[in-house]
Protein backbone atom coordinates (compact mmCIF):
# COMPACT_ATOMS: atom_id res chain seq x y z
CA UNK A 1 0.00 0.00 0.00
CA UNK A 2 2.84 2.40 0.81
CA UNK A 3 4.06 2.50 -2.80
CA UNK A 4 0.51 3.29 -3.91
CA UNK A 5 0.41 6.30 -1.60
CA UNK A 6 3.79 7.65 -2.67
CA UNK A 7 3.61 6.76 -6.39
CA UNK A 8 2.84 9.47 -8.94
CA UNK A 9 -0.52 7.94 -9.98
CA UNK A 10 -1.52 7.10 -6.39
CA UNK A 11 -0.92 10.64 -5.22
CA UNK A 12 -2.92 11.98 -8.14
CA UNK A 13 -5.81 9.66 -7.25
CA UNK A 14 -5.95 11.43 -3.88
CA UNK A 15 -5.94 14.80 -5.66
CA UNK A 16 -8.71 13.76 -8.00
CA UNK A 17 -11.00 12.19 -5.37
CA UNK A 18 -10.60 15.10 -2.94
CA UNK A 19 -11.06 17.49 -5.87
CA UNK A 20 -14.36 15.88 -6.89
CA UNK A 21 -15.46 15.93 -3.23
CA UNK A 22 -14.64 19.64 -2.99
CA UNK A 23 -16.57 20.28 -6.22
CA UNK A 24 -19.64 18.62 -4.69
CA UNK A 25 -19.27 20.83 -1.61
CA UNK A 26 -18.82 24.00 -3.62
CA UNK A 27 -21.90 23.18 -5.70
CA UNK A 28 -24.03 23.19 -2.52
CA UNK A 29 -22.20 26.32 -1.35
CA UNK A 30 -22.97 28.25 -4.55
CA UNK A 31 -26.60 27.09 -4.59
CA UNK A 32 -27.16 28.41 -1.08
CA UNK A 33 -25.25 31.62 -1.81
CA UNK A 34 -27.53 32.38 -4.73
CA UNK A 35 -30.35 32.84 -2.18
CA UNK A 36 -28.59 36.16 -1.46
CA UNK A 37 -29.66 37.38 -4.89
CA UNK A 38 -33.15 35.94 -5.00
CA UNK A 39 -34.43 37.27 -1.70
CA UNK A 40 -33.50 40.80 -0.62
CA UNK A 41 -35.19 40.32 2.76
CA UNK A 42 -32.46 37.80 3.58
CA UNK A 43 -34.95 35.31 4.99
CA UNK A 44 -34.11 32.54 2.49
CA UNK A 45 -30.37 32.92 3.02
CA UNK A 46 -30.71 33.02 6.81
CA UNK A 47 -32.79 29.85 6.75
CA UNK A 48 -30.17 28.14 4.57
CA UNK A 49 -27.32 29.28 6.83
CA UNK A 50 -29.25 28.14 9.88
CA UNK A 51 -29.86 24.73 8.31
CA UNK A 52 -26.16 24.35 7.45
CA UNK A 53 -25.15 25.33 10.99
CA UNK A 54 -27.52 22.96 12.79
CA UNK A 55 -28.13 19.92 10.58
CA UNK A 56 -26.42 16.83 12.09
CA UNK A 57 -25.43 15.51 8.63
CA UNK A 58 -23.57 18.77 7.97
CA UNK A 59 -21.87 18.45 11.36
CA UNK A 60 -20.45 15.11 10.26
CA UNK A 61 -19.42 16.50 6.87
CA UNK A 62 -17.64 19.55 8.29
CA UNK A 63 -14.49 17.78 9.57
CA UNK A 64 -14.47 15.60 6.44
CA UNK A 65 -14.54 18.73 4.34
CA UNK A 66 -11.65 20.21 6.28
CA UNK A 67 -9.74 16.94 5.76
CA UNK A 68 -10.56 17.07 2.04
CA UNK A 69 -9.14 20.58 1.81
CA UNK A 70 -6.01 19.67 3.78
CA UNK A 71 -5.23 16.57 1.69
CA UNK A 72 -5.88 18.46 -1.55
CA UNK A 73 -3.57 21.31 -0.50
CA UNK A 74 -0.74 19.29 1.10
CA UNK A 75 -0.69 16.72 -1.71
CA UNK A 76 -0.62 19.54 -4.30
CA UNK A 77 2.53 20.91 -2.71
CA UNK A 78 4.13 17.46 -2.51
CA UNK A 79 3.33 16.62 -6.16
CA UNK A 80 4.41 20.03 -7.46
CA UNK A 81 7.74 19.89 -5.64
CA UNK A 82 8.53 16.47 -7.13
CA UNK A 83 7.47 17.62 -10.59
CA UNK A 84 9.80 20.61 -10.41
CA UNK A 85 12.66 18.31 -9.36
CA UNK A 86 12.11 16.16 -12.47
CA UNK A 87 13.50 18.99 -14.66
CA UNK A 88 16.65 20.40 -13.06
CA UNK A 89 17.34 22.68 -16.02
CA UNK A 90 14.66 24.49 -17.99
CA UNK A 91 14.46 25.60 -21.63
CA UNK A 92 15.91 28.91 -22.81
CA UNK A 93 13.38 29.07 -25.63
CA UNK A 94 10.46 28.39 -23.30
CA UNK A 95 7.46 26.19 -23.90
CA UNK A 96 5.41 27.33 -26.85
CA UNK A 97 2.87 24.53 -27.18
CA UNK A 98 0.40 25.69 -24.53
CA UNK A 99 -0.50 29.29 -23.75
CA UNK A 100 1.15 30.64 -20.61
CA UNK A 101 -2.22 31.19 -18.96
CA UNK A 102 -3.58 27.66 -19.65
CA UNK A 103 -5.21 26.55 -16.34
CA UNK A 104 -3.69 23.07 -16.75
CA UNK A 105 -0.17 24.57 -16.53
CA UNK A 106 -1.04 26.80 -13.59
CA UNK A 107 -3.07 24.61 -11.24
CA UNK A 108 -0.66 25.09 -8.34
CA UNK A 109 -0.57 28.88 -8.76
CA UNK A 110 -4.36 29.07 -9.16
CA UNK A 111 -4.77 26.78 -6.16
CA UNK A 112 -2.39 28.88 -4.04
CA UNK A 113 -4.32 32.05 -4.92
CA UNK A 114 -7.58 30.30 -4.04
CA UNK A 115 -6.02 29.27 -0.70
CA UNK A 116 -5.20 32.91 0.11
CA UNK A 117 -8.76 33.82 -0.84
CA UNK A 118 -10.12 30.94 1.24
CA UNK A 119 -8.32 32.09 4.39
CA UNK A 120 -9.62 35.63 3.92
CA UNK A 121 -13.10 34.28 3.21
CA UNK A 122 -13.09 32.13 6.37
CA UNK A 123 -12.13 35.19 8.44
CA UNK A 124 -14.84 37.28 6.77
CA UNK A 125 -17.68 34.93 7.62
CA UNK A 126 -17.03 31.47 9.03
CA UNK A 127 -14.88 32.58 12.00
CA UNK A 128 -17.44 35.24 12.93
CA UNK A 129 -20.44 32.92 12.60
CA UNK A 130 -18.82 30.01 14.40
CA UNK A 131 -16.51 31.54 17.00
CA UNK A 132 -16.09 35.26 17.54
CA UNK A 133 -19.58 36.48 16.73
CA UNK A 134 -20.39 39.89 15.28
CA UNK A 135 -22.89 42.62 16.21
CA UNK A 136 -24.41 42.28 12.73
CA UNK A 137 -25.30 38.68 13.47
CA UNK A 138 -27.80 39.75 16.16
CA UNK A 139 -30.78 37.47 16.09
CA UNK A 140 -33.18 37.42 13.21
CA UNK A 141 -36.47 35.60 13.43
CA UNK A 142 -37.75 33.17 10.87
CA UNK A 143 -40.18 30.28 10.66
CA UNK A 144 -37.71 28.01 12.45
CA UNK A 145 -37.45 30.40 15.39
CA UNK A 146 -34.45 32.60 16.22
CA UNK A 147 -31.33 32.41 14.14
CA UNK A 148 -28.17 34.35 13.22
CA UNK A 149 -28.65 37.16 10.74
CA UNK A 150 -25.99 35.84 8.37
CA UNK A 151 -27.54 37.89 5.58
CA UNK A 152 -26.71 41.13 7.42
CA UNK A 153 -23.08 40.08 7.80
CA UNK A 154 -22.69 39.18 4.11
CA UNK A 155 -24.66 42.10 2.65
CA UNK A 156 -22.82 44.59 4.87
CA UNK A 157 -19.47 43.43 3.50
CA UNK A 158 -20.60 43.53 -0.12
CA UNK A 159 -22.44 46.87 0.16
CA UNK A 160 -19.91 48.83 2.19
CA UNK A 161 -16.55 47.44 1.08
CA UNK A 162 -16.13 47.60 -2.73
CA UNK A 163 -12.57 46.25 -2.41
CA UNK A 164 -14.04 43.01 -1.02
CA UNK A 165 -16.45 42.90 -3.96
CA UNK A 166 -13.47 42.94 -6.27
CA UNK A 167 -11.68 40.26 -4.23
CA UNK A 168 -14.75 38.02 -4.27
CA UNK A 169 -15.21 38.49 -8.03
CA UNK A 170 -11.57 37.50 -8.59
CA UNK A 171 -12.02 34.59 -6.15
CA UNK A 172 -14.97 33.30 -8.18
CA UNK A 173 -13.03 33.53 -11.43
CA UNK A 174 -10.04 31.70 -9.88
CA UNK A 175 -12.29 28.87 -8.70
CA UNK A 176 -13.83 28.67 -12.19
CA UNK A 177 -10.43 28.49 -13.88
CA UNK A 178 -9.15 25.88 -11.42
CA UNK A 179 -12.22 23.75 -12.03
CA UNK A 180 -12.11 24.08 -15.82
CA UNK A 181 -9.05 21.83 -15.72
CA UNK A 182 -9.61 20.01 -12.43
CA UNK A 183 -12.99 18.50 -13.24
CA UNK A 184 -12.08 16.59 -16.41
CA UNK A 185 -8.56 15.90 -15.13
CA UNK A 186 -10.01 14.09 -12.09
CA UNK A 187 -11.81 11.61 -14.34
CA UNK A 188 -8.72 11.12 -16.50
CA UNK A 189 -6.61 10.32 -13.41
CA UNK A 190 -8.94 7.66 -12.05
CA UNK A 191 -9.14 6.12 -15.50
CA UNK A 192 -12.75 7.04 -16.24
CA UNK A 193 -12.02 8.50 -19.64
CA UNK A 194 -11.47 7.40 -23.22
CA UNK A 195 -11.06 8.93 -26.68
CA UNK A 196 -14.79 9.74 -26.99
CA UNK A 197 -15.21 11.14 -23.50
CA UNK A 198 -12.18 13.46 -23.44
CA UNK A 199 -13.96 16.17 -25.41
CA UNK A 200 -17.23 15.67 -23.52
CA UNK A 201 -15.55 15.88 -20.11
CA UNK A 202 -13.53 18.93 -21.22
CA UNK A 203 -16.75 20.59 -22.37
CA UNK A 204 -18.43 19.81 -19.04
CA UNK A 205 -15.38 21.10 -17.15
CA UNK A 206 -15.40 24.38 -19.08
CA UNK A 207 -19.16 24.71 -18.58
CA UNK A 208 -18.79 24.09 -14.82
CA UNK A 209 -15.89 26.55 -14.68
CA UNK A 210 -17.98 29.25 -16.36
CA UNK A 211 -21.05 28.52 -14.19
CA UNK A 212 -19.03 28.75 -10.97
CA UNK A 213 -17.09 31.85 -12.04
CA UNK A 214 -20.28 33.63 -13.14
CA UNK A 215 -22.32 32.33 -10.20
CA UNK A 216 -19.89 33.40 -7.49
CA UNK A 217 -19.03 36.74 -9.15
CA UNK A 218 -22.71 37.55 -9.68
CA UNK A 219 -23.28 37.92 -5.93
CA UNK A 220 -20.87 40.83 -5.21
CA UNK A 221 -21.81 42.38 -8.58
CA UNK A 222 -25.50 42.23 -7.59
CA UNK A 223 -24.85 43.99 -4.29
CA UNK A 224 -22.64 46.58 -6.01
CA UNK A 225 -25.26 47.43 -8.61
CA UNK A 226 -28.40 47.18 -6.51
CA UNK A 227 -27.38 48.92 -3.29
CA UNK B 1 9.68 25.57 -58.78
CA UNK B 2 13.07 25.76 -57.24
CA UNK B 3 13.31 25.94 -53.49
CA UNK B 4 13.88 29.36 -51.99
CA UNK B 5 17.33 30.04 -50.57
CA UNK B 6 17.75 31.48 -47.09
CA UNK B 7 20.67 33.88 -47.55
CA UNK B 8 21.49 33.97 -43.87
CA UNK B 9 20.25 32.27 -40.73
CA UNK B 10 21.62 32.05 -37.21
CA UNK B 11 21.79 28.86 -35.23
CA UNK B 12 21.96 29.24 -31.45
CA UNK B 13 22.86 25.79 -30.20
CA UNK B 14 23.61 24.28 -26.80
CA UNK B 15 27.28 23.20 -26.50
CA UNK B 16 28.34 20.94 -23.68
CA UNK B 17 31.51 18.83 -23.75
CA UNK B 18 30.43 15.99 -21.49
CA UNK B 19 27.72 15.09 -18.97
CA UNK B 20 29.48 16.81 -16.08
CA UNK B 21 30.72 19.99 -17.75
CA UNK B 22 28.75 23.22 -17.68
CA UNK B 23 27.30 23.93 -21.08
CA UNK B 24 26.47 27.18 -22.85
CA UNK B 25 24.83 28.48 -26.01
CA UNK B 26 26.94 29.30 -29.07
CA UNK B 27 25.55 31.16 -32.06
CA UNK B 28 26.72 30.33 -35.60
CA UNK B 29 25.71 31.96 -38.85
CA UNK B 30 24.94 29.92 -41.95
CA UNK B 31 24.61 31.17 -45.51
CA UNK B 32 22.73 29.91 -48.56
CA UNK B 33 20.55 27.28 -46.93
CA UNK B 34 17.91 25.89 -49.26
CA UNK B 35 14.41 25.73 -47.81
CA UNK B 36 14.21 22.31 -49.43
CA UNK B 37 16.84 21.05 -47.00
CA UNK B 38 15.77 18.98 -44.05
CA UNK B 39 16.64 20.37 -40.63
CA UNK B 40 19.26 17.69 -40.09
CA UNK B 41 20.84 18.46 -43.48
CA UNK B 42 21.18 22.03 -42.24
CA UNK B 43 22.88 20.61 -39.13
CA UNK B 44 25.20 18.59 -41.40
CA UNK B 45 26.10 21.78 -43.29
CA UNK B 46 26.75 23.54 -39.97
CA UNK B 47 29.00 20.68 -38.82
CA UNK B 48 30.85 20.69 -42.14
CA UNK B 49 31.49 24.39 -41.64
CA UNK B 50 32.70 23.80 -38.06
CA UNK B 51 35.03 20.96 -39.08
CA UNK B 52 36.53 23.06 -41.89
CA UNK B 53 37.17 25.83 -39.38
CA UNK B 54 38.91 23.29 -37.13
CA UNK B 55 36.16 23.36 -34.51
CA UNK B 56 34.30 20.58 -32.75
CA UNK B 57 31.11 19.60 -34.65
CA UNK B 58 27.75 19.61 -32.84
CA UNK B 59 26.84 16.14 -31.56
CA UNK B 60 23.20 15.23 -32.25
CA UNK B 61 21.28 11.96 -32.50
CA UNK B 62 19.98 10.72 -35.84
CA UNK B 63 19.59 7.43 -37.63
CA UNK B 64 16.87 6.53 -40.13
CA UNK B 65 16.00 10.13 -41.11
CA UNK B 66 12.52 9.02 -42.14
CA UNK B 67 10.64 9.47 -38.89
CA UNK B 68 10.44 5.90 -37.62
CA UNK B 69 13.52 5.13 -35.53
CA UNK B 70 12.97 7.67 -32.75
CA UNK B 71 16.65 8.66 -32.61
CA UNK B 72 16.45 12.33 -33.48
CA UNK B 73 15.41 14.67 -30.75
CA UNK B 74 16.19 18.44 -30.55
CA UNK B 75 14.04 21.09 -28.88
CA UNK B 76 13.78 23.77 -31.55
CA UNK B 77 12.44 27.28 -30.83
CA UNK B 78 10.36 26.09 -27.88
CA UNK B 79 8.95 23.00 -29.60
CA UNK B 80 10.07 19.39 -29.34
CA UNK B 81 10.92 18.33 -32.93
CA UNK B 82 10.49 21.93 -34.09
CA UNK B 83 7.59 24.10 -35.22
CA UNK B 84 5.96 21.55 -37.56
CA UNK B 85 3.26 19.15 -36.30
CA UNK B 86 3.25 15.35 -36.37
CA UNK B 87 6.83 15.09 -37.60
CA UNK B 88 10.15 14.18 -36.04
CA UNK B 89 13.15 16.53 -36.31
CA UNK B 90 14.48 14.60 -39.31
CA UNK B 91 11.20 15.23 -41.20
CA UNK B 92 11.28 18.94 -40.44
CA UNK B 93 12.22 21.16 -43.37
CA UNK B 94 13.93 24.53 -43.56
CA UNK B 95 10.85 25.97 -45.27
CA UNK B 96 9.43 26.29 -41.75
CA UNK B 97 12.06 28.99 -41.05
CA UNK B 98 12.56 32.51 -42.35
CA UNK B 99 15.35 34.67 -43.69
CA UNK B 100 17.58 36.05 -40.93
CA UNK B 101 15.88 33.98 -38.19
CA UNK B 102 17.74 32.81 -35.13
CA UNK B 103 16.97 29.14 -34.49
CA UNK B 104 17.47 28.03 -30.88
CA UNK B 105 18.35 24.36 -30.49
CA UNK B 106 18.39 22.71 -27.06
CA UNK B 107 18.66 19.13 -25.86
CA UNK B 108 15.65 17.42 -24.21
CA UNK B 109 15.61 18.92 -20.70
CA UNK B 110 14.57 15.94 -18.64
CA UNK B 111 16.32 15.01 -15.39
CA UNK B 112 16.12 11.33 -16.32
CA UNK B 113 17.75 12.04 -19.74
CA UNK B 114 21.23 13.38 -18.89
CA UNK B 115 23.08 15.26 -21.64
CA UNK B 116 25.87 13.15 -23.17
CA UNK B 117 27.33 15.87 -25.37
CA UNK B 118 25.89 19.05 -26.91
CA UNK B 119 22.27 18.29 -27.88
CA UNK B 120 22.58 14.53 -27.54
CA UNK B 121 20.87 13.00 -24.49
CA UNK B 122 20.95 9.57 -22.90
CA UNK B 123 17.48 8.02 -23.24
CA UNK B 124 18.39 4.73 -21.57
CA UNK B 125 15.66 5.50 -19.02
CA UNK B 126 13.02 4.70 -21.67
CA UNK B 127 14.75 1.37 -22.39
CA UNK B 128 14.65 0.58 -18.68
CA UNK B 129 10.91 1.27 -18.51
CA UNK B 130 10.41 -0.96 -21.54
CA UNK B 131 12.54 -3.72 -20.01
CA UNK B 132 10.46 -3.59 -16.84
CA UNK B 133 7.49 -5.18 -18.62
CA UNK B 134 6.87 -3.86 -22.13
CA UNK B 135 6.90 -7.30 -23.69
CA UNK B 136 5.06 -10.63 -23.77
CA UNK B 137 7.07 -13.42 -22.18
CA UNK B 138 4.59 -16.27 -22.50
CA UNK B 139 5.43 -18.77 -25.19
CA UNK B 140 3.31 -17.86 -28.17
CA UNK B 141 4.48 -20.85 -30.22
CA UNK B 142 4.49 -20.73 -34.00
CA UNK B 143 2.67 -18.12 -36.03
CA UNK B 144 -1.06 -18.84 -35.54
CA UNK B 145 -3.61 -18.43 -38.26
CA UNK B 146 -4.87 -14.82 -38.19
CA UNK B 147 -8.47 -15.95 -37.68
CA UNK B 148 -7.84 -18.05 -34.57
CA UNK B 149 -7.64 -14.98 -32.32
CA UNK B 150 -10.72 -12.85 -32.82
CA UNK B 151 -9.90 -9.17 -32.24
CA UNK B 152 -12.34 -6.41 -33.03
CA UNK B 153 -11.30 -3.86 -35.62
CA UNK B 154 -11.60 -1.02 -33.07
CA UNK B 155 -9.32 -2.76 -30.56
CA UNK B 156 -6.78 -3.61 -33.25
CA UNK B 157 -6.80 0.01 -34.43
CA UNK B 158 -6.32 1.40 -30.93
CA UNK B 159 -3.52 -1.04 -30.15
CA UNK B 160 -1.86 -0.06 -33.41
CA UNK B 161 -2.24 3.67 -32.63
CA UNK B 162 -0.44 3.08 -29.32
CA UNK B 163 2.19 0.91 -30.96
CA UNK B 164 3.06 3.83 -33.26
CA UNK B 165 5.17 5.23 -30.38
CA UNK B 166 8.81 5.40 -31.46
CA UNK B 167 10.11 6.25 -27.98
CA UNK B 168 11.72 9.52 -29.09
CA UNK B 169 11.06 11.22 -25.74
CA UNK B 170 9.29 14.33 -27.10
CA UNK B 171 6.47 13.76 -24.58
CA UNK B 172 8.76 13.88 -21.55
CA UNK B 173 10.77 16.72 -23.09
CA UNK B 174 7.62 18.81 -23.60
CA UNK B 175 5.80 17.97 -20.35
CA UNK B 176 6.29 20.69 -17.76
CA UNK B 177 6.86 17.89 -15.24
CA UNK B 178 9.18 15.85 -17.50
CA UNK B 179 6.67 13.05 -17.13
CA UNK B 180 7.00 9.90 -19.21
CA UNK B 181 3.32 9.03 -18.85
CA UNK B 182 2.45 9.23 -22.57
CA UNK B 183 5.34 6.90 -23.44
CA UNK B 184 4.40 4.50 -20.65
CA UNK B 185 0.70 4.72 -21.58
CA UNK B 186 1.47 3.84 -25.22
CA UNK B 187 3.62 0.88 -24.22
CA UNK B 188 1.00 -0.46 -21.80
CA UNK B 189 -1.93 0.30 -24.12
CA UNK B 190 -0.60 -1.57 -27.12
CA UNK B 191 -0.83 -4.79 -25.07
CA UNK B 192 -3.90 -3.90 -23.01
CA UNK B 193 -6.08 -3.86 -26.12
CA UNK B 194 -4.96 -7.27 -27.36
CA UNK B 195 -5.67 -10.76 -25.96
CA UNK B 196 -1.96 -11.70 -25.97
CA UNK B 197 -1.27 -8.88 -23.52
CA UNK B 198 -3.82 -9.97 -20.91
CA UNK B 199 -1.74 -12.71 -19.26
CA UNK B 200 0.83 -10.29 -17.84
CA UNK B 201 -1.38 -7.18 -17.79
CA UNK B 202 -1.25 -6.60 -14.02
CA UNK B 203 2.45 -7.17 -13.60
CA UNK B 204 3.19 -5.04 -16.67
CA UNK B 205 1.21 -1.99 -15.53
CA UNK B 206 2.65 -2.08 -12.02
CA UNK B 207 6.29 -2.74 -12.80
CA UNK B 208 6.63 -0.37 -15.76
CA UNK B 209 4.96 2.41 -13.75
CA UNK B 210 7.16 1.72 -10.71
CA UNK B 211 10.24 1.90 -12.94
CA UNK B 212 9.13 5.26 -14.39
CA UNK B 213 8.73 6.73 -10.89
CA UNK B 214 12.04 5.24 -9.75
CA UNK B 215 13.92 6.84 -12.67
CA UNK B 216 12.88 10.33 -11.59
CA UNK B 217 10.31 11.30 -14.21
CA UNK B 218 7.59 13.66 -12.92
CA UNK B 219 3.89 12.93 -12.55
CA UNK B 220 1.14 13.65 -15.07
CA UNK B 221 -0.76 16.95 -14.79
CA UNK B 222 -3.04 16.17 -17.75
CA UNK B 223 -1.98 19.33 -19.58
CA UNK B 224 -2.08 17.47 -22.90
CA UNK B 225 1.16 19.10 -24.13
CA UNK B 226 2.67 15.64 -24.76
CA UNK B 227 -0.10 14.75 -27.19
CA UNK B 228 0.52 17.98 -29.14
CA UNK B 229 4.28 17.37 -29.26
CA UNK B 230 4.09 13.68 -30.14
CA UNK B 231 5.24 13.11 -33.75
CA UNK B 232 2.95 10.08 -33.86
CA UNK B 233 -0.09 11.91 -32.38
CA UNK B 234 -0.53 9.40 -29.57
CA UNK B 235 -3.66 10.35 -27.64
CA UNK B 236 -3.75 11.07 -23.91
CA UNK B 237 -6.76 8.74 -23.75
CA UNK B 238 -4.08 6.03 -23.51
CA UNK B 239 -3.00 7.67 -20.22
CA UNK B 240 -6.53 7.15 -18.88
CA UNK B 241 -6.24 3.50 -19.90
CA UNK B 242 -2.86 3.20 -18.17
CA UNK B 243 -4.35 4.69 -14.98
CA UNK B 244 -7.23 2.23 -15.27
CA UNK B 245 -4.90 -0.73 -15.85
CA UNK B 246 -2.74 0.27 -12.88
CA UNK B 247 -5.67 0.87 -10.51
CA UNK B 248 -7.29 -2.42 -11.59
CA UNK B 249 -4.03 -4.25 -10.89
CA UNK B 250 -3.65 -2.54 -7.52
CA UNK B 251 -7.22 -3.23 -6.41
CA UNK B 252 -7.00 -6.92 -7.31
CA UNK B 253 -3.75 -7.35 -5.31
Amino acid sequence: MSNFLSGSIGRKVFMSLTGLFLISFITIHLTLNLFLIFDDSGLMFNHAAHFMATNPMIKIMEPLLALGFIIHIVWAGWITLDNIRARPQGYASGDNLLKWWAPSKNMFILGSMILVFLVLHLFNFWVKMKFTGDPLLSKATGEAGEMDNAYALVSNLFINFPLYDLIYIIGGILVGLHMSHGFWSAFQTIGLNNAQWTSRLKFLANLLGILFAVGFSAIPIYFLLKF
Amino acid sequence: MADKILNKIYVKVWRQNNPTSKGKFETYSLENISQGNSFLEMMDILNDQLIQAGKDPVAFDHDCREGICGSCSLYINGHAHGPDTMVTTCQLHMRKFNEGQTITIEPWRVGAFPVIKDVMVDRTAFEKIQQAGGFISVNTGGVPDGNTLPISQDDAEEAMDAAACIGCGACAATCKNSSAMLFLAAKVSQFAKLPQGQVEAKRRAKSMYAKMDELGFGGCSNTGACELACPKSISISHIARLNREYLKAKISD
